[in-house]
Order: structure tokens, then sequence, then C-alpha cells
């Protein structure tokens, strides 16, 4: 098992610079104390840290310095003290990690800078679930703008270099429940829950924690996000990366440990270690994500429709929430790599891109005739859900098949006219080449690619058709 | 002791791609250049400053996000490596700066005493972030001059941008007070760029300019409708505009940093000098000026 435990920590400063100021605060500093003795007594090889408090907005960054140090001073509470921190960071996973969400179709990068400010959260943390650095501990940013797809992806990328290199880890999120603080100073004995709302959220969602019921809470997350959370970013996420990260399910021994305010804020220490007969699974409502094919929504938070100013005529293709983040494709930043996801073409089935540039030619993956946005067949798929075949219409999936390829060649800065060497490959030749090399003449006549038919014995999903494209690049 | 005045506000955007591009001794980073349009503005700011005589710069900055209320630099001097916690890759940069800690606390005591939340910042630990450290490289990059640091409420999140703005002007009033009692000659500087929309991918070799543009034209429309009511000294205009301007461009706007300015000089109603505009990982930039000196103000652009 990858992962032993997790826990749901605060990132206030608090519990580890004012734990005697409040009594609130001193029993966040209990249960800080309690888990850390639940780690030094566990055979974790790592913490893995995913911080609220650290964002990010070019993809996601995982701490990769061995040993940074700093004297840290957060930004709200600087009279409370200063934060002097050495920390050892486990590169080595940092590394693995970021190949991991590479493989996953995420942007990421380590980061492994001298003086590098690692945020209040993820520093209150560290020293005090792992103050004498006994285990390593891998750090990983919070993108501002991430939504669902990316950040469970995000934590599925950490279960796959957990798995790769044969690591057991305790996960830890760092994040407030309700995070509405008072925006005046208060004294400490003042301090109480922000609202009556905020605490009435808070105690359901601790009743949930309590009954292990992680992916429940996963799948609540943007009515939690609507409910008790100040909107500074798209969406509350940590519950999607940590149900990612374990497993999504709700079969956890669920306790929380402590549960207080901070600065008006919801506080909770609360641990969630995996077991046999929890709750158990539901039917949850939000389909799984696998791949990251850049569907993030940047402009769907706070951005109204993005008109432009009164008399001015706006950007049909660009303004009105959202289509240019939609459809601007993703390209690698890492040098040598340049590869291509576009959220105009169906997201793929695995770990690859949808195209490659190498030197002036452009590599495409296998393309089908499945819709980009509803993953639906045009002419309908060859088989139903039993496996029992269905008639369908060759022609509408040639059609289909050659649109998406159009559109992938688009985002790749290329065009249908720059194909050159086109392989198809149908499971029925018999019954389906007629059709198909008619529409395919329809698209192709004029381009005079090359081009090789082959039978197969099936597709990965319930298709009669895929083609196989390079071109020259742009 | 005669009046205090304010000699110059100016509109310093802190992308720290400008300071990674400009290769200073105190940056580690070494880079081949880029966004000559907005350095060589600068420089020409920088220069226009040298020539005045003043004591003292009092910036405004974004990237000090306080939730509870208005904080201020209250040590006498901050020394220390700024690394950008999203571009670590560009920007680390050892900084030596002073505080006109006088200043500062007359500048709080007027805001506390106008109702504004505020907090003086005592900790000698503190990094001072990486915005102000770039709009002060920029601008004056023999760093000769004591500054007065001011952080962004960001409170928008609780109540609106319509509110944020009103108390950024209230901010702007207690200011311009405190400047005019500490009988101080004052460059005030707002740290921040117009249209924020950014791109969330960099490119491979950052300084590669043919992959930087505005992120959309919706954007540039917005940019260019606030930076010729600029030129045209309509400021009174600017701030009544920024509330729909800060929602629609995502825009640092939001931190208050041009209201306060605007309000501390009282609304200019005189062409500002324009520097040079251009975009920054899509993110729109003005470098801009205001001189209430009619002898001295140009027209730059």
């Amino acid at each position: 098992m990858s992962v032993l435990f997790g826990l749901y920590v605060p990132p206030h400063p608090h519990p580890l610079l004012a734990p005697t100021q409040n009594e609130g605060w001193g029993q966040l500093r209990d249960a800080y104390d309690k888990a850390r003795t639940r780690i030094e007594e566990s055979d974790a090889d790592i913490i893995l840290v995913y911080s609220t408090t650290w964002p990010s907005i070019i993809g996601h960054q995982i701490q990769a310095h061995p040993e940074p140090k700093w004297v840290h001073v957060d930004d709200d509470f600087h009279f409370l003290g200063s934060m002097p921190y050495e920390f050892r960071m486990d590169s080595e996973f940092a590394e693995s990690y970021r190949d991991s969400c590479e493989k996953r179709g995420l942007v990421a990068r380590t980061i492994a800078y001298d003086g590098f400010p690692i945020d209040t959260g993820s520093v209150v943390a560290l020293k005090l679930l792992n103050p004498d650095n006994r285990i390593p501990a891998c750090i990983v940013s919070s993108n501002m703008y991430a939504n669902r797809a990316e950040t469970i992806v995000l934590g599925k990328a950490a279960a796959d270099a957990l798995a790769k290199q044969g690591k057991k880890a305790v996960v830890v999120v760092v994040s407030s429940i309700s995070n509405r603080m008072f925006t005046k100073h208060i004294e400490p004995h003042e301090d109480r829950i922000h609202s009556q709302k905020d605490d009435e959220w808070n105690q359901k969602i601790l009743e949930f924690f309590a009954d292990g019921r992680l992916e429940d809470i996963s799948q609540l997350s943007r009515e939690i996000h609507g409910q008790i959370r100040v909107q500074k970013v798209v969406a509350y996420k940590p519950a999607w990366w940590m149900a990612a990260v374990m497993g999504q399910h709700n079969n956890y021994h669920g306790e929380v440990l402590a549960y207080a305010a901070l600065h008006g804020s919801g506080g909770a220490v609360i641990q969630l270690t995996p077991t046999d007969d929890s709750i158990g699974d539901k039917e949850f409502d939000e389909d799984d994500v696998d791949v990251y094919s850049g569907d993030r929504d940047v402009l769907e938070f706070g951005a109204g429709d993005m008109d432009a100013p009164a008399g001015v005529s706006e950007d049909k293709t660009t303004s009105k929430g959202g289509s240019k983040s939609k459809k601007r494709p993703i390209v690698s930043a890492r040098p040598g790599e340049n590869t291509i996801q576009t959220s105009d073409a169906p997201a793929p089935v695995g770990a690859y891109p949808h195209a490659r540039k190498v030197g002036d030619l452009l590599y495409l993956s296998g393309v089908g005739p499945r819709q980009p946005d509803t993953n639906e067949i045009p002419g309908g798929p060859i088989e139903d859900e039993k496996g029992k075949p269905r008639d369908y219409d060759i022609k509408a999936q040639t059609k289909a098949c050659i649109e998406n390829v159009k559109a992938i060649l688009q985002a790749s800065g290329s065009s249908l006219d720059d194909v050159f060497d086109v392989t198809v490959f149908l499971v029925d030749m018999k019954r389906d080449f007629d059709g198909y090399n008619t529409v395919y003449g329809d698209y192709f006549e004029p381009i005079q690619a090359t081009r090789t038919t082959l039978a197969v014995t099936a597709l990965p999903t319930p298709i009669a058709v895929e083609l196989k494209v390079i071109a020259r690049a742009h | 002791m005669s009046k205090g005045e304010i000699v110059l506000g100016c509109l310093a955007p802190h992308p720290p791609h400008l300071v990674y591009a400009d290769n200073p001794p105190q940056n580690q980073p070494v880079s081949e250049g880029g966004w000559e349009t907005l350095r060589w503005g600068y420089a020409k700011l920088a220069r226009k400053l040298k020539e005045i005589d003043y004591d003292v710069i009092v910036l405004f900055t974004p990237h000090w996000q306080t939730y509870i209320g208005t904080h201020f630099l209250g040590c006498e001097k901050f020394e220390s490596l700024s690394v950008d916690p999203v571009f670590p890759n560009l920007f680390r940069y050892q900084y030596d700066l002073e505080v006109d800690v006088t200043l500062s606390e007359a500048m709080r005591d007027a805001a506390t005493e106008s109702g504004i939340v505020t907090k003086m910042m005592r900790n000698p630990d503190f990094r001072v972030d990486y915005g102000t450290i770039t709009s002060c490289h920029l601008l004056n990059p023999d760093w000769d001059k004591p500054i007065v640091c001011i952080s962004s409420n960001r409170n928008r999140h609780y109540y609106s941008v319509e509110v944020m703005n009103e108390q950024a002007a209230a901010l702007g009033a207690a200011c311009r007070k405190a400047i005019e009692n500490s009988g101080k000659r004052v460059v005030l500087v707002a740290s921040h760029s117009l249209s924020h929309r950014h791109f969330t991918e960099e490119a491979p070799l950052p300084e590669d300019m043919s992959r930087e543009h505005i992120y959309n034209h919706s954007q540039y429309v917005w940019d260019m409708k606030m930076i010729d009511l600029m030129r045209n000294g309509e400021m009174k205009q600017v701030f009544d505009l920024m509330p729909e301007f800060t929602e629609q461009t995502m825009a640092e706007t939001e931190g208050g940093g041009l209201s306060w300015m605007m309000k501390t000089m009282g609304f200019p109603d005189y062409p500002a000098e324009i520097y040079g505009y251009q975009s920054v990982i899509g993110t729109g930039n003005v470098v801009a000026a205001w001189d209430p000196n009619a002898n001295t103000r140009e027209v730059v652009l």
C-alpha cells in the first residue's frame, strides 16, 4: 500500500507560533503533535504535501531542493514571529513526480533554488509534523487556475510516482475548511469561526471526514467552494487531490483530532487511514479522469463576460467565457519535447499526446472519430455495451476521423494540405472499405498523400476506423 | 518646515521578466534580453527621476497581499534575497534597501485616524516582495533613496471591487495628508500592470519575443482605453472605470494601487507621460508618470 494514511491540517501559523494564546490554537497544536507521533511510529518513507498556500500559475511546481532553508515570515501574521526552517526533501521523488505529471498531460516543473520562498502552510505543517526531518518530504503547489480534472490528475500522478518508487507515504493536505477570516485585527481570546453558516458547514464536512467519506467530500468540493470559501482561486481543491492520491473511495477510518477557529477560518487536524470496511462507495456523480487534456477553464472564474469597453467591437473568437482558453493547444515547455494536446480533438485514451513535432515533421497519434466534447461516435459505435455488434455508418465515422485530424493539425500550426503520409486502420475491411474510401477521396484527392490501409482485429474503443498521419510542421 | 509635496507619480509595473532581461549584477539568472519597449521606457523615466529633487519613494505593492487591513514596512533596513515564487527561474535578486520609517508611521497613523485597519510590519526577518524590488530597481537602479512600502489589502473577495476602490481612495487621502505634514518631497509609485490575464505556460526560452503578445484583443482594447484617458488627463474617469476594468481584465488594479495614487495626487487633470506599453507573458503593461510641474512635464508618447 503506497499511502499509509492521510492528514488534513490547517495552514495558519498560530498553532506553531502562539499555541498558548488561545485554547483552540492549543488544541490544534496538540493534534498536530499527535499526528507527528503517529508519523514517527509509522514506517513511512516520505511525507507528501499538497499546500493550498503555495499558488502557482505555470502548471504545478514541485519542491526538489534537497535541503531548503530560510527564515520565513507570514505576510499577515508577521507579528506572531519568524519561522526558521531547514527541511530535508526527497529530490529523486520530486523528479519522478514531475515525470509522472507530464506523462498524464500536466505541465509541471521542479524547483530547486536557494532561498525559494516556501509557503506558510508548508512551513507550519513540516515544522510541526516532522521537526527533526526524520522522513524526507516533497511539496507540490496548488495551481490557481486548476480545476477538478487537473487537480485529480495531479493526485493520480503522485500515486504513480509512489508506486514506481515503491515508497510508503503519509500524504498531507494543508488547507483550511472554511477560509473566511476576520478583516480586522483581533485579540487571541476573541477568535471564533467567522459565521454560524461557516461553522455549520465545517461541522458537516467534519462528519464526512469522521465517517471516512473522502470521495464524497471530493464530489462535494464545488458546493463547499460556493458555500464557505472566499473566492480567491477557482475552486476548493484539496479533497480532489487527496482523494486521487488515496484511491477515490470512502473506505477510510476517519478521525477528527481537533477543530478550532484560526482568525475566523476553520482549522482542523484530521487523519484518514485506509480500511476495508467503512461507509463504502456510492454512485458518484462526477466522471473520473486519468489524463489531463488541456481543459483548464481559466476564464470561467470571476471574469465576467470579458467584454471590450462600450462602443468597441469585441473579438468574437476570444471573448465570452473562455472559448480561446479551451481551444488553445497545450505545448510542452520542455525543450525538444514539443508535444501538442488540444481540446478540439478527442481526449487520448492513454499517456500520449495528440501530436509531437520533431524537426520539420509532425507525427500524429492514431485518431478516431470520437467527438471532443461529448465522446460520442458519429455513425454509432460498432457494438453495444454488452459487446453485441451494431450497425454503424462508416462514412460518418471516417468523416469525423478526418475532421479530428484537421483539428489537431490546426492546433499544431499545420493543415490537412501538409499531410504526406496516411495509415488507415479498419476493423472490417470487407464491409467498410468502399464507404471509407469514398469519404477519404473527398478530402485527400487534391492532396495526394501516400496511403496504406490495414485491417485490424479491434481498436481500443468501439470504433471502425482510425487514421495515423505524418505531416509537415511549420 | 515647508509643506511636503508629491513631485511625481509613476505607474511602474513589476514583471520580474524586466529585471531578468536587464541582467543587473544583483540578479542571478542571465538572459539574452527581451521586452525592450518597456525596459527602454523605464530607463527614460529613471533618467527623469535622476533629475528630480526628492526625498523618498512611496510605493504601493500588489504582491504584499494582506487580508487583515493595510500594512506598512516598519524597520529601517531590509537586506536579503528575493526569489519570485512563480518565476524563480527568472528572478533571484539580492536587495539592500532603506525604509523611511518616520514617514511610514505617519502614513499609518493618518490611515488609522481615517478608520482604515492598519498594521506596522516590525519583523526584521520579513522578506520584501519581488514586485516592490522590481519596480524600485527599474525606477532607481542606484537604490539611493529610502522607500515607504504599503501592502495591498486584497479584500475584494470579502466585499467587492467597488468597495476596495473606495478604500484605496480613502487610504490615498490619508497618505496625502501625511506627506503634506512631513515636509518631504515624495515620488509615488503604483506597482502594477494593466490587463492581467496571462498565459499559463512559459516559452522554453522566456525571452523569446516571437512568443510574446497580449492575451487577447479585448484586453488590448481595455488597456488602450485606459491609456488614452491617461494621455488626456482624465484620471477621475480612470478611477470611476476602475472596478469594471479590474473585473474585465482580471487586473492587479484590484489591489488598489492606481486608485490610491490618483487620489493621493488629487486626480490629475493633466496628461500623463507615457513611456512604453508592452505585454509580458500576455499581461498588458504601461510605464507612465504624472508630473505636477507643468515646466518639466513632457509629451513622451
